[in-house]
């Protein structure tokens, strides 16, 4: 077995458990720990994207467990990508964090490695209530992470943030308990194999918990109507957390991706056109509405929290509406906005800490101590984000765009996906020309300028959004492969539980001889 | 007994809903115990109920019941146990904090009682 698929969960997970024990007294030795945790974390999922892209399925069955019995960790072109870009993100805000932030609470850097643990732990596993610890493990990390340095608006946020996930945590548990009553499995390749063949009397019950599932995961990923949580959540939490949390809308992405093709993803049977009727205008009303919401914003943080939610909107709408190169579209789209989002995090704080008391609220402030800096770095993500020429978001809506290009919904999906750019891109540039032009003329003397230790993780995403743009082609075949790859469903159904047809889809009841 | 286990969580259920949607923070936390009690009970019962039966093959037994959801409850009853606890300290931190245990950190103004 290849245990190296294991490490991406078990490196964090060791190296938080010893945090706790030093973080409190030796605040130096926990910054080095989980700086060197974090970069081995990063060069092992390169390995695993490098084997990942041969094509195969790599199953790691944990404790030699064999599926569907056993819990599995699956590693395909997906999960490896994903596991990737949360390294890089979890890099670049660690770096941040290093730079000041870590030493305003303690347990920092346990907590940061606990939520990658549950990220990455979420992208591997192939059994869905495992799915379900993950998510609580990333999200218990995450409540923390988002109270790190208290006060008032991030204990209010904080409130909201817990209560609603308490609940979607509720009704997960319910979908996955009534799939695994009808079904008799957890494990989602087993699970695909089942409802397929599902008989008629089970179907409604099936269905209905696929959609509380997709509703679960709706809260995660901040669709429409259930994002209203997110903007306070993500402007309020200091910056390296926030710039983090970026990659956390896209765990809900990724669970609604892999059980839609994956255990709903049967032309026939109890999962056929599952999401059909209303993912794609709950995308586009996500888009169109987060749009508005960038518009109006009044808060800088607010502003980035908005465009993290038309992302969504926009990725959603390309992986229902585009077929194959629509999730190609899709994926290269996410790797794009996490990057660009997580650096206008840091902008975010980088700006606000000059402006003194205006904070990050859009109005005449003191002026910035370096404009110029801080303008470039601003005007280069604003156009990354809005999606302007030559920045990797415009690649990306190309992709988008094509893919769904001869499909009956292209008129909306065009139209919406063009406005929200336009008004995504008027509303960076008001905020952006109310920051940096619309100021006092004096600077606030007793504001600190941002140090190189700061500029280096937010340029390093920066360069990351260029590089993207230059190695264009390279990831754009490595996306096709990978949506290929999430479409044809019976190569990781065969790889997790063999070729063997299951010929009993439903489970024992009660009475029945074995 | 289905009928009766169902109708009981029906009934949680619906206590856990109306309580979470109140505005205080202690009517939320135990709406949300609540729904975490209905959900674990629900869990249970998706194993289908069984008196009386093993869950371990034995020879010249067979009724089985199913060992897996007691398993899935378990770690179910855990992480609630634990959100629980996180969300009650952090509901009264918030209290400490805010001065008020509305959910929104600060006491709602009625439109009757605002002053002209």
């Amino acid at each position: 077995m290849n245990h190296l698929l294991a490490m991406p969960l078990v490196i964090p997970a060791i190296t938080g458990a010893l945090l706790l024990a030093c973080a409190g007294n030796r605040p130096q030795a926990a910054r080095w720990i989980s700086a060197a945790s974090t970069a081995v974390t990063a060069a092992v999922a390169v390995l695993l994207v490098m084997q990942a892209m041969a094509g195969d399925y790599q199953v790691y069955a944990v404790g030699e467990w064999q599926a569907p019995f056993g819990i599995v960790l699956v590693l395909d072109r997906l999960s490896a990508m994903l596991i990737l870009l949360t390294a890089v993100v979890a890099l670049a805000a660690l770096a941040y964090a290093i730079a000041g932030w870590d030493l305003r609470g303690r347990h920092f850097h346990a907590l940061f490695q606990f939520q990658l643990m549950g990220i990455n732990g979420a992208f591997l596993t192939g059994d869905l209530f495992n799915l379900f610890v993950f998510f609580e493990v990333l999200l218990i990390a995450s409540y923390c992470l988002l109270l790190h340095g208290l006060g008032q608006p991030r204990l209010r946020a904080a409130v909201h943030y817990v209560a609603i996930n308490l609940t979607g945590s509720g009704v997960f548990l319910i979908a996955v308990s009534l799939l695994y009553g009808v079904t008799g499995t957890l494990n989602m390749a087993h699970l695909a194999e089942r409802v397929a063949l599902a008989p008629e009397a089970d179907i409604a019950l099936i269905r209905a918990a696929g959609m509380m599932l997709l509703g679960v995961f709706a809260v995660k990923a901040a669709l429409f109507p259930l994002y209203f949580w997110l903007p306070q959540a993500y402007s309020s939490a200091c910056a390296p957390v926030a710039a983090l949390f970026a990659i956390m809308t896209k765990v809900g992405v990724y669970s609604i991706l892999r059980v839609t093709s994956l255990v709903f993803g049967g032309a026939s049977g109890a999962g056929a056109d599952l999401t059909t009727p209303w993912l794609l205008p709950v995308a586009l009303l996500t888009l169109g509405l987060a749009a508005l919401g960038v518009l109006g914003a009044r808060r800088l943080g607010e502003l980035v929290a908005y465009m993290t939610i038309a992302s969504v909107g926009t990725m959603l709408t390309a992986i229902t509406a585009g077929g194959v190169a629509g999730v190609s579209g899709a994926l290269f789209y996410l790797v794009h906005s996490t990057l660009v989002i997580a650096s206008l995090f840091l902008l975010t704080e980088l700006l606000t800490r000059q402006r003194g008391s205006s904070g990050d609220a859009l109005v005449t402030g003191p002026a910035l101590q370096q404009p110029v800096l801080l303008g470039i770095a601003f005007l280069i993500a604003t156009i990354t984000v809005a999606g302007a020429p030559p920045s990797s978001g415009f690649l990306a809506k190309l992709m988008i765009l094509q893919a769904t290009l001869p499909g009956p919904a292209a008129v909306w999906v065009w139209s919406i996906i063009l406005c929200s750019s336009l008004l995504v891109l008027v509303g960076g540039v008001r905020a952006g020309s109310q920051l940096l032009w619309h100021t006092e003329t004096t600077p606030d003397h007793n504001a600190r300028a941002a140090r190189p230790a700061e500029w280096l993780p937010l340029g390093a995403l920066l360069v990351c959004g260029v590089a993207l743009v230059l190695f264009a082609q390279p990831l754009q075949k490595y996306t096709d492969a990978t949506a290929q790859q999430l479409l044809a469903r019976a190569g990781y159904i065969e790889a997790v539980i063999g070729g063997t047809p299951d010929t009993q889809p439903r489970p024992l009841r009660p009475g029945e001889p074995l | 007994m289905e009928f009766l286990l169902a109708s009981a969580l029906g009934v949680t259920t619906a206590c856990g809903v109306y309580l979470l949607l109140r505005g205080r923070t202690f009517s939320v936390v135990l709406g949300l115990s609540l729904l975490s009690y209905a959900v674990n009970v629900f869990i249970f019962t998706m194993g289908r109920v069984t008196t009386g039966a093993p869950p371990i093959v034995t020879t010249g037994v067979s009724t089985y019941t199913d060992p897996l959801p007691q398993a899935l409850v378990l770690t179910a009853i855990v992480i609630g146990f634990g959100m629980t606890a996180f969300f009650l300290a952090l509901a009264v931190r918030a209290y400490r904090d805010s001065g008020s245990d509305h959910v929104d950190g600060s006491e709602p103004v009625h439109p009757e009682k605002r002053s002209p």
